[in-house]
């Protein structure tokens, strides 16, 4: 009898050498005469257990992690085809404390299935949101996104169906949905993790938005540093058109929509939208000014909504469950779910999709199991290179747009940096102001110039030579940097750097 | 930001040939300059400067455009780089896992810091800011293959390989 064994594709666990473990299980099993299927599928988030080798018994399926190729024979030994006991063992994978924990609305089927499986999308409640959809009209579909309270995940956290409903407004003969899978953010790999691990929930996703505003072209600007992705996004996109899940008669409604991906070219400010949008056309990324809005012109000068992953993939659940079934999670405005993202120096790091409103602390030690190193955890980032450093004292504050705010941080993409007490923060400070001046487009002063000028003084504030004017000229750019920047690339850069200036000062004062 | 001289050596036919082909595969496509751009470096590692002429005529642009858009992004080169293209992550959550070591490392044991190629003109060793396996940092791309938790003895390891597979020495 023929025994299913999974061994995930996502790009972390191949960075640990899945390719080999699944190799190894072929040829194991093989020169055992044993039946393998062996299926590739997304990995469940357990980052730190990867390579996490799952096989599928009576009793559901059994986890072995963190599996190297050199583990793959003793594990035959061990009975691995029929859940046999081993040092790697974990236990049933849906009993483990990291996926009992979650809810997984957005990543119901990552790390369950195969991720280009036409059969596997629809068999595990694909394809159900788009359905309804189909027999919808645009403006229900809009107020259902409303009602559901989706916050834009790229983060701004502007109103998914608010946006929506302009782009639905606006007359034109032609609408584009742009999804920015641009995931520059140092700590964020959800977008990566669902385009690798489902995609066809992101190609519905947009499906759904295309219904919802009256367009039928959709494309995906994807960052170059994930050539993974990149890959699994173009077979599921060639898989879903020779469905019909994709094209000029989707599912037989008629209604046309098709995806094309586009790569970026390592640039971070392209994630900003109109940046993107001019990327996409061909062109440098240049920030545009706003007005007008990319919902009114935007991509090729036509109305667009432009989403992040995680906005359009929370699209199907919310269309099959309704509106008020997502808005039931989460707290405030910040309603839903959100897949949170650990990483840096953290001992269980991974992705973890939960309600919006957990703690700081939740995430870090419940999940995150504290730092890699077995130091004290003394900072963290959260939400991407323009989000604050906090210290331990904020750790209580839920992660929602609200909380994170009125702590002086921002959500952002929901990844979270932690950093132990060997950290020199007027370096991170430092650092911040490095990345503004590398990854500036180059249309406003302060951002282009100032970037430079704030290493300068980051570095003689840290000498010490003139403590009180360095901070004082330190602060005064930051002022600038705030209120003369057209975006938030120069807006927030000052944001990282005044944190760590503020609840570390001690770091900034090394030479006295 | 990147140090490399600008000798522009003149490209050869092949490479021209190559240029051409990726520029008609493409041409009828909307927006095609960054498009066009990956297909010419993923055959040759870098896009010459006679490619630049070559899209403008494409796509009716003028050279300064495309010039523009070539210079503006961090990804293309306008020289071949090394046998190996290694790019080291220094973002944030690299950094908080010792990234900076990986780049000390690379320095003293393989005299090549960020940017530059190694002297026998096996690796070439670039910047990028996040690679997205920030949970398993420190994080480095090998040839487009991602690797992570690289400690200096893994990242050695990756390199003496690689470098047996073109023939290099250690
Ligand atoms: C410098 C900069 C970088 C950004 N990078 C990203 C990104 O990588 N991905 C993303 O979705 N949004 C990014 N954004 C936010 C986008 O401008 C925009 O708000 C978002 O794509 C809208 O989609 P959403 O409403 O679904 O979040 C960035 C913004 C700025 C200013
Ligand atoms: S703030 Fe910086 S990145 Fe944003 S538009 Fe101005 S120069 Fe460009
Ligand atoms: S910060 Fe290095 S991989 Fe994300």
């Amino acid at each position: 009898m023929s025994v299913t064994i999974y061994v995930p594709c996502d790009s972390a666990a191949l960075s640990l050498g899945a390719n080999e473990v699944a190799d190894a299980v072929v040829r194991e099993a093989g020169s055992r005469n044993l039946e393998v299927q062996l299926v590739r599928n997304g990995s469940r988030g357990m980052l730190w257990l990867e390579t996490m080798l799952e096989v599928a018994t009576d009793a559901g399926r059994i986890a072995y992690g963190p599996v190297t190729e050199g583990d793959v024979a003793s594990l035959f030994d061990a009975d691995v085809m029929a859940g046999g006991e081993h040092a790697l063992r974990l236990g049933k994978t849906d009993d483990l404390p990291w996926m009992q924990k979650q809810t997984r609305l957005t990543f119901a089927r990552v790390g369950v299935t195969d991720p280009v499986s036409l059969d596997d999308y629809s068999e595990h409640g694909g394809l159900v949101g788009l359905k309804k959809a189909l027999t919808m009209e645009p403006s229900a579909i809009v107020e259902a996104v409303v009602a559901s309270g989706l916050r834009g995940r790229g983060g701004a956290g502007f109103p998914a169906g608010i946006k929506w409903r302009t782009v639905l407004g606006a007359a034109a003969d032609q609408k584009y949905i742009a999804c920015n899978a641009d995931e520059g953010d140092s700590g964020t790999f959800s977008d990566r993790m669902i385009m690798e691990g489902d995609p066809y929930v992101l190609l519905e996703g947009m499906v759904i938005a295309g219904l919802a505003v009256d367009a039928t072209e959709g494309y995906i600007y994807l960052r170059s540093e994930y050539p993974d992705a990149y890959v699994v996004l173009t077979s599921a996109i060639e898989r879903a058109r020779a469905a019909g899940w994709l094209g000029s008669d989707v599912l037989g409604s008629g209604k046309a929509f098709d995806v094309h991906v586009r790569l970026g070219a390592g640039s971070y400010v392209c994630g900003e939208e109109t940046a993107m949008l001019e990327s996409l056309e061909g062109k440098r990324g240049i920030v545009r000014a706003k007005p007008p809005l990319p919902a009114l012109e935007g991509l090729w000068g036509k109305p667009t909504v432009v989403n992040n992953v995680m906005t359009l993939a929370a699209i199907p659940y919310i269309l099959d469950q309704g509106g008020e079934a997502y808005a039931a999670y989460g707290t405030g405005r910040s309603l839903g779910t959100l897949p949170y993202q650990l990483a840096g120096n953290i001992k269980q790091g991974g992705l973890v999709e939960v309600p919006l409103g957990v703690t700081i602390r939740e995430l870090l030690y419940d999940f995150g199991g504290g730092s890699a190193t077995g130091r004290p955890i003394r900072a963290i980032q959260v939400g991407g290179p323009l989000g604050a450093y906090l210290p331990e004292s904020k750790f209580d504050t839920p992660a929602d747009y609200e909380s994170l705010s009125a702590a002086g941080g921002l959500l952002g993409h929901g990844g979270i940096v932690a950093f132990d007490d060997t950290v020199d923060m007027s370096k991170m400070a430092r650092y911040a102001m490095e990345f503004c001046a590398i990854e500036s487009c180059g249309k406003c002063t302060p951002c282009r110039i100032g970037s430079t000028r704030g290493v300068e003084v980051v570095d003689r504030l840290v000498e010490g030579k003139n403590r009180k004017k360095d901070e004082a000229l330190l602060r005064d750019l930051c002022d600038t940097l705030t209120s003369a920047s057209l975006c938030a690339m120069g807006g927030l850069t000052p944001l990282p750097v005044l944190s760590a200036l503020d609840h570390f000062p001690e770091d900034f004062a090394k030479s006295e | 930001m990147q140090s490399r001289s600008s000798s522009a050596v003149a490209a050869t036919p092949d490479q021209l040939a190559a240029v051409d082909a990726a520029i008609s595969r493409l041409a009828t496509m909307r927006g095609a300059c960054l498009p066009m751009m990956h297909a010419i470096q993923a055959e040759l590692g870098f896009v010459p400067h006679e490619a630049v002429q070559r899209i403008a005529d494409s796509l009716n642009l003028s050279r300064a455009d495309v010039h523009g858009v070539l210079t503006y992004y961090h990804d293309f080169r306008s020289e071949a780089p090394g046998c190996h293209v290694l790019k080291v992550c220094r973002a944030e959550s690299c950094q908080a896992m010792g990234s900076e070591k990986l780049e000390d490392h690379l320095c003293e044991k393989h005299g090549v810091a960020m940017g530059e190629t190694c002297a026998d003109g096996e690796v070439t060793v670039e910047p990028v800011y996040c690679l997205g396996n920030c949970a398993l940092s420190p994080a480095v791309m090998l040839d487009g293959k991602v690797y992570g938790r690289v400690s200096a003895e893994r990242l050695d390891a990756l390199l003496q390989r690689a470098k047996k597979s073109t023939g290099g020495q250690s």
